[in-house]
């Protein structure tokens, strides 16, 4: 019924190889970092909602996080693999923590929506009324309004003074995502992954064969949050700059839209999501004949009309032998009950 | 004592402006259960709406009160036949409609409008309490609410098409099967939700810099509002409005309006974790 | 003048290749001027006319026969507001379009974004934004107004006009946030009290109950470093609580981007300012400016303090590459700083060889019927706040921005 786990890996190093041999030809590498980037920010909603049916409206919450603190952490060590490290643990806690907060308080869907959204909104605020000498963190000023420029970039382990940047800073994330990737396929094919997708299908059920509902999907909660906040770390090293911006509503706006139009359930669709409306957006960026935001947002309203699995189940119907097998949306469940209200 | 009624008054202001912004999308929620994330900018085309018809030299209280709700519920009802219809019954998928719709309208504002602020002048004048200035608008805003929610309820208490709406509310088949067709009732509906939400973007301009994507800035707050208030329409509103409304002005007034806004913010966390169904699904069950 | 070897060289290197290129291919070795301005979202009512004025300039530059005998070409980046977007397009203004100067930034947040960026690149950057002061970089020249020559100039001016409490509403960002600790000092040294500070996040646009807190603290003068489209609703909301006549108001920022002639008279009238540019100029360099920029954009006149800066920066580059007779960085940085005036609609203004700042005259105004009445004239005054703590002769490799200290 599925691959196994060898060939999987197989044709995903080879399609990726190929990839990131290819596209440095086509596109500015400078573009495709951040393309690559957001296809990791996809990826970690991705899995929470295409494979735990958390719809999160606060994804970008995360990636902020995993941004500020890199920015925080390499102004104040001056080398740059403690932080990375950093951000990546802290929206994994932060996220543990709200997880629990919510999972085991029982909300659902719309609730849930609330809550996450409700949070970004808080730490928007927040950041954006830092621009006081009053906040500082070591000898991080948060900035406000301003952000954070200026903190030291990627560079070699124990190296600080030799940076990794321009092409070799491409090939470092591509190498990066292709490792998440890989990481979450193998999650998703453990038992772990295996009752995610039981709890997405029918929580009560999942709940009366004796698992820990709240526990699990607060775990992937976190593991989704960490992906995110290594994203935001990534991003971070790119614009070598963080602004509040970055915990923004329409972030996470555009996260979900890329999960739409990529494909839920699918390990591939949010990635190819995020890189190709990014890139879209990056040549209407170009144009002034049409306003941008028009555009994404009649994407998003058509997509939800007439394609609302997403092109990649869409497209690749016959190739559909991993692991999403996305024959129902996760949302199958509320929808009837939403109805009968 | 000039002081405390200064701040009563900025109080039941922010309850107003809470219910003003919030109307909208409660009815279009509790009547149909979708939840139209474009209800910011139905709002912002509302503001826009009278600012371009004061321009053309209708009367400021004619395109506040008339013109902006008549054409952003025109504009409602066109979305609502082009789009919300596929979707009832899928609660996820509206709100991303919706979304996508709200881009859609702050990018025809920006094609339109520019992405510049503009703005009109308050048309009321300020007046003295004691030793104090009030904004004489803020009590438009406080009156303008207070007759809506009436309005509301009289509507849904005492007229026919109020008595078919709260049916179709509770059981939409039981409605159907009773011969009126759900479609036209939420089409209706939907006409007054966006109808609601122009008005409120209309009465609000004058007091803000009004740009394409200004509906932001009320989607997240009437969301919150709306949600936390629960299953019934007017005790929901009114009691989540009145606890954000009071917790964001004693945080104002005792530390900064930023404190005030993450009050409401943690206020409304602290909130659901406790209700999760909202005020109404704990106090009030059963009022409208 | 002394003339140093590198000059020397560099004019010689110029010479040679204009006299030695056919004039067909020296045409095409334009000079790459790389502009960065907000000219929409909502702080394009500082951006736009900007962008005019950088047009305006450039033109007149490029009519006159160009500089070192090539023309000038502009790259343009239209930043939409967002200062996430500063970063992007101020690396590819360096790396990809690698041009020869930067012209822009408005808000002082934006110009932090990209100030590291050009200094990295060795890419000469001109910030010509009224700002809270304090940069010392040698790679940057800034000709907008310091607080020392704006502020320490309005404060006593306003609080004889009104009285000695004073209540600050600033942005709550860097500028704002400096801004208000320096009136917070040039209050103190006048003898005046501070009752109350606040600070918005640039997005609030709702003042009403921070209208009634002022009221509490019943200050006698309330000073306002708002910035952007949404702080505007301030100064409506204030004059809709029937506040305008019970206490003054003045600002540091308002009329920046020709808000008075949004206001509405009985809004506007009465708040006083402190700039050094005003449409109101009545000097024949002025008359002549506006003149001009009627005629190259349909008659509008829509210029404003920081347009009008951004047009004496670009003619003082444009001298500082004449006077070095080459585009070499170092040596244009070196023409400047023997100390090169202009002579501009806002007056002389003169590099400040210490800071990289300027000396320029500031007027003291108040808005009167959606204009900027000049009341009195401070002629060349001196950025002492950014004098007292920069010395790039001394220090060439500074790289802060000093804050005051209270």
């Amino acid at each position: 019924m599925e691959r196994s786990l060898g060939k999987d890996i197989t044709a995903t190093l080879i399609v990726s190889a190929l990839l990131i041999w290819l596209l440095p030809m086509m596109v500015a590498t400078y573009t495709l970092t951040v393309l690559v980037i957001y296809g990791m920010l996809g990826l970690s909603l991705g899995l929470i909602w295409g494979f735990g049916g958390i719809l999160c409206f606060g994804q970008a919450a995360f990636f902020g996080l995993g941004a500020y603190t890199y920015a925080i952490a390499a102004i104040n060590f001056g080398e740059s693999t403690v932080p990375m490290l950093l951000a990546v643990l802290v929206p994994l806690i932060f996220a543990a923590v709200l997880g629990a907060l919510m999972f085991y308080g029982r909300l659902t869907d719309v609730y849930l929506g609330v809550i996450t959204l409700v949070v970004t909104l808080i730490l928007f605020k927040f950041v954006n009324s830092t621009a006081g000498p009053q906040y500082v963190i070591g000898n991080a000023r948060l900035g406000g309004y301003n952000g954070i420029p200026g903190f030291q970039t990627l560079n070699v382990p124990g190296n600080p003074d030799a940076y990794i940047w321009g092409d070799p800073y491409f090939y470092f994330c591509a190498v990066t995502l292709v490792i998440v990737f890989l990481l979450v396929t193998w999650l998703l094919r453990s038992s772990f992954g295996r009752v995610a997708i039981g709890i997405r299908e029918n929580e009560t059920r999942m709940a009366l064969m004796g698992y820990d509902v709240a526990a699990r999907k607060t775990v992937l909660f976190a593991i989704g949050a960490a992906i995110a906040g290594l994203a935001g770390a990534l991003f971070a090293n790119w614009g070598e700059i963080v602004t509040p911006g970055l915990f923004s509503l329409g972030q996470s706006a555009e996260i979900i839209i890329w999960c739409i139009v990529g494909g839920l359930g699918t390990r591939l669709g949010p990635i190819l999501g995020a890189a190709g409306l990014a890139y879209l957006k990056f040549m209407l960026g170009q144009q002034s004949l049409i306003d941008n935001t028009l555009i994404t947002g009649l994407i998003l309203v058509l997509f939800v009309l007439f394609l609302p699995k997403g092109l990649v189940p869409a497209v690749a119907a016959p190739w559909k032998a991993s692991f999403g097998r996305a024959r129902r949306r996760p949302h199958a469940r509320q929808r009837r009950k939403a109805r009968h209200g | 004592m000039d002081l405390s009624f200064v701040i009563a008054v900025e109080v039941l202001y922010a309850v107003a402006s809470l219910v003003l912004i919030s109307a909208g999308l409660a009815v279009v929620f509790g009547m149909m259960k979708v939840i139209n994330l474009a209800h910011g900018e139905f709002m912002m085309l509302g503001g826009y709406t009278t600012i371009t018809a004061v321009g053309l030299g209708v009367n400021v209280f004619i395109a506040m009160l008339v013109i902006a709700p008549l054409v952003v519920g025109l504009i409602g009802l066109i979305v609502e036949r082009l789009v919300i219809r596929h979707l009832y019954g899928r609660l996820v998928d509206t709100m991303l409609a919706t979304w996508g719709l709200s881009l859609v309208f702050i990018g025809l504002a920006t094609m339109i409008f520019g992405n510049t602020t503009t703005g009109i002048s308050t048309p009321i004048p300020g007046f003295a309490v004691g030793d104090y200035q009030i904004s004489g608008y803020n009590f438009f805003i406080i009156v303008v609410a207070v007759v809506l929610v009436i309005a509301m309820l009289a509507v849904l208490r005492g007229t026919r098409a109020g008595l078919i709406a709260r049916g179709t509310m509770q059981r939409a088949d039981m409605a159907a099967a009773l011969g009126y067709s759900p479609d036209r009732i939420y089409m209706a509906t939907f006409f007054c939700g966006s109808a609601l939400s122009g008005l409120a973007g209309a009465v609000l301009a004058p007091l803000v810099g009004l740009v394409p994507t200004s509906g932001g800035a009320y989607i997240a707050k009437a969301f919150i509002t709306v949600i936390a208030g629960g299953p019934s329409l007017i005790a929901g509103l009114l009691s989540s409005a009145t606890s954000f409304g009071v917790v964001n002005q004693v945080f104002t007034f005792a530390i900064s309006p930023v404190i005030g806004e993450v009050a409401l913010l943690v206020a409304a966390v602290i909130l659901l974790r406790l209700m999760p169904q909202g005020i109404t699904g704990r106090f009030f069950k059963g009022k409208l | 003048m002394s003339l140093n070897r590198r000059d020397f060289l560099g004019r010689t290197a110029a010479l040679t290749t204009t006299a030695m290129l056919p004039t067909a291919v020296f045409a095409d070795g334009t000079i790459k001027l790389g502009s960065i301005l907000d000219a929409s979202g909502p702080f394009d009512a500082y951006g736009k006319p900007m962008d005019q004025a950088m047009r305006m300039a450039v033109s007149e530059i490029n009519e006159a026969g160009g500089l070192l005998g090539r023309q000038v070409e502009v790259t343009a980046y239209d930043t939409q507001s967002d200062m996430a977007l500063y970063s992007q397009y101020g690396q590819q203004l360096t790396r990809q379009d690698k041009v020869d100067v930067v012209h822009g930034g408005i808000l002082s947040a934006s110009r932090e974004a990209i100030r590291q960026t050009m200094r990295k690149t060795k890419t000469l950057y001109f910030y010509n934004v009224l700002y809270e002061g304090g940069v010392c970089d040698r790679n940057i020249f800034i000709n907008g107004v310091t607080p020392a020559q704006q502020v320490e100039a309005l404060v006593p001016f306003a609080m004889k006009n009104s009285g000695k409490k004073v209540y600050i509403l600033a942005a709550d960002y860097n500028y704002g946030q400096i801004t208000a600790r320096w009136i917070q000092k040039f209050v103190a040294d006048n003898g005046g009290e501070v009752v109350g500070t606040d600070f918005f996040p640039l997005d609030v646009s709702d003042f009403g109950s921070t209208i009634a807190k002022v009221q509490t603290a019943a200050p006698d003068l309330v000073i306002a470093p708002l910035v952007g489209g949404a702080h505007l609703s301030f100064f409506r909301q204030w004059a809709a609580a029937g506040m305008k006549d019970k206490i003054a108001l003045a600002s540091t920022t308002l009329g920046v981007g020709n808000e008075h002639k949004v206001l509405t008279p009985e809004e506007g009238n009465g708040i006083m300012c402190a700039y050094n540019y005003s449409q109101e100029l009545d000097t024949p360099e002025n008359a002549q400016f506006k003149e001009k920029w009627a005629a190259m954009f349909d008659g509008d006149q829509s210029m404003h303090e920081i347009a009008v800066s951004h047009y004496h920066g670009i003619k003082t580059w444009a001298e500082g590459v004449r006077k070095a007779g080459s585009l070499d960085r170092m040596a244009i940085i070196e023409a400047l700083e023997t100390g090169i005036s202009i002579m501009g609609p806002g007056g002389k203004v003169t590099v400040d060889p210490k800071t990289h700042h300027a000396v320029l005259d500031v007027h003291l105004m108040e808005m009167q019927d959606q204009q900027m009445k000049v009341i009195e004239t401070l002629p060349q005054r001196q950025p002492v706040d950014t004098q007292a703590v920069c010395d790039l002769s001394a220090n060439p490799n500074d790289n802060t921005q000093y804050e005051i200290e209270i």
